[in-house]
């Protein structure tokens, strides 16, 4: 299996989406216990990873300076 | 050609109802007049307490009456003010009762919006004619919008709309606020700018170009061909939400998605927070069910197995062993036991044989020992004693002496 990466180096989407394909194929049965386990742990890792996010989620904002074709700066 | 003199010809004579009626069905039968644009100034402008708004409309040598319901009235924008001059729509039709044909007003706008909405019209045409507004150029939004650049005046109450709905939506992303003079002449080379230089140096997931509401010279900005042009060049999806609900600029026909209004912009921009905390709270027990059903499926499993090697186990053998073990000792002993038994009977016979054969036994019969009293030897036949001898004779309750006498003297 790719070595994957570190929860906490996961966005939301790239952890969310992790989470979902790992929970469909643990529902799908038909795994050796021990990588259901894995599975399972890596699972638990990830959506506490989207809590965090979540719960720690604030807005950030940033402002561009915009040149214009007259070199005038707007705003 | 048929002659009529003055008696033979009957004239029809109308009623003043019929006629006003035939008059109104041609009036409304005429398409041109039933929806159509009149231009000039107000005046004998009155709006009783009915809510119907009642005026004239003048030009310099005429004149038309005119009359607005109160349903209409109350979705003007505009009321206008005497001596306004001012554009109106609505239809051509005539108050029987009065025999009074009129302008039945649906709405009113200030002069000059006209031409605006002239150059509106002919741009939209010619750049739908083009393909700008292709159904097939939308590009669908990305469902998890993390850079999300807004086009827009940083001083403007539609940016504090857009981030407070994305603060309470979908406070995971990064806004990056590309400032802009919003209307006036500058507007329309500002907004270009800001979506280019949005798309080459911070490439977000998706635009939110916005401006709250206002007149429409207000937002006329957003009807500038170049802007047009830009939103529809954005390499990013563009969603527009400008001005009101009413207002559509060409800005709108040229976005990805146009929503109503910034906020709504915003909204349609990205899910709720709150959807995306029940599909992560979803997960996490579909998470926690699936592991369950995995241990549950093995430990039955496992029940199933333990089960079969019990009935397989060599335990049962020596069990059986042991107990079979146990039966043998038990009946070997059961055996000694009885042989001891066997013994002892055997023993007791053989004691009271003994003992019945026994001399004291033989005594109690009648018998009697004799023993020479000389020397005490037991006289077993008749050579051993002479006449003369003295015996003694032993019973069983005890004995006596005696002499041997001479075998004639028997009886």
């Amino acid at each position: 299996m790719v070595k994957k990466k570190p929860p906490e180096e996961l966005s939301y989407e790239e952890a969310f989406q992790e989470l979902e394909a790992l929970v469909a194929r643990l529902e799908s049965g038909e795994l050796p216990l021990e990588e259901a386990l894995g599975l399972f742990e890596r699972g638990q890792a990830l959506a506490a990873r989207c809590n965090q996010l979540l719960e720690e989620a604030e807005l950030k904002l940033k402002q561009l300076t915009i040149e214009t074709d007259e070199g005038e700066h707007a705003a | 050609m048929a002659q009529f003199s003055l008696f033979d010809y009957q004239p029809v004579v109308w009623s003043v109802s019929d006629l006003n009626r035939h008059i109104r069905v041609l009036l409304e039968s005429e398409p041109e007049i039933q929806d159509l644009w009149v231009a000039g100034e107000v005046s004998n402008l009155s709006r009783p307490a009915s809510g119907h708004l009642y005026f004239t409309l003048k030009d310099p040598r005429a004149s038309l009456r005119c009359v607005m319901w109160r349903s209409d009235v109350a979705r003007q924008r505009h009321i206008p003010a005497e001596g306004q001059a001012v554009e109106v729509h609505g239809r051509i039709g005539l108050y029987e009762a009065g025999g009074l044909y009129q302008l039945y007003a649906d709405l009113i706008r200030p002069a000059g919006e006209g031409a605006l909405y002239q150059a509106f019209v002919r741009l939209k045409a010619r750049l739908e004619a083009e393909g700008l507004f292709e159904a097939e150029r939308k590009r669908p939004l990305p469902a998890w919008p993390r850079r999300i650049g807004v086009v827009t005046s940083p001083t403007g109450a539609a940016l504090q709309d857009v981030l407070n709905v994305l603060r309470r939506r979908f406070p995971l992303a990064e806004v990056i606020l590309a400032p802009t003079p919003v209307q006036g002449e500058e507007a329309p080379a500002g907004i270009v700018a800001a979506l280019e230089t949005l798309n080459r140096q911070v490439r977000p997931d998706l635009i939110l170009l916005v401006r709250g509401g206002g007149s429409i010279e207000d937002l006329w900005a957003f009807n500038d061909e170049r802007v047009a042009r830009a939103v529809a060049a954005s390499q990013a999806p563009v969603v527009t939400g400008v001005g009101h609900e009413v207002d559509f600029t060409i800005a709108d026909f040229a976005a990805d998605v146009r929503a109503p209004t910034p906020s709504a912009a915003a909204e349609l921009a990205t899910p709720d927070v709150a959807t995306i905390t029940a599909s992560l709270r979803q997960l996490r027990s579909r998470l926690a069910r699936a592991l369950g059903e995995q241990v549950l499926d093995r430990r039955m499993a496992l029940e199933g197995v333990v089960a079969s090697l019990r009935v397989a186990s060599p335990r049962a053998r020596i069990s059986d062993g042991r107990q079979r073990l146990d039966a043998l000792t038990r009946r070997a002993a059961a055996s000694v036991k009885h042989g001891l038994a066997l013994r002892r009977e055997a023993l007791n016979r053989l004691t009271q044989t003994l003992q019945a054969v026994g001399p004291p036994a033989v005594l109690a019969r009648g018998y009697a020992l004799v023993t020479r009293q000389a020397d005490g030897t037991l006289v077993r036949s008749v050579a051993q004693v002479s006449t003369g001898d003295r015996i003694r004779v032993r019973l069983h309750d005890g004995s006596f002496g005696a002499q041997v006498k001479p075998p004639a003297d028997d009886g």
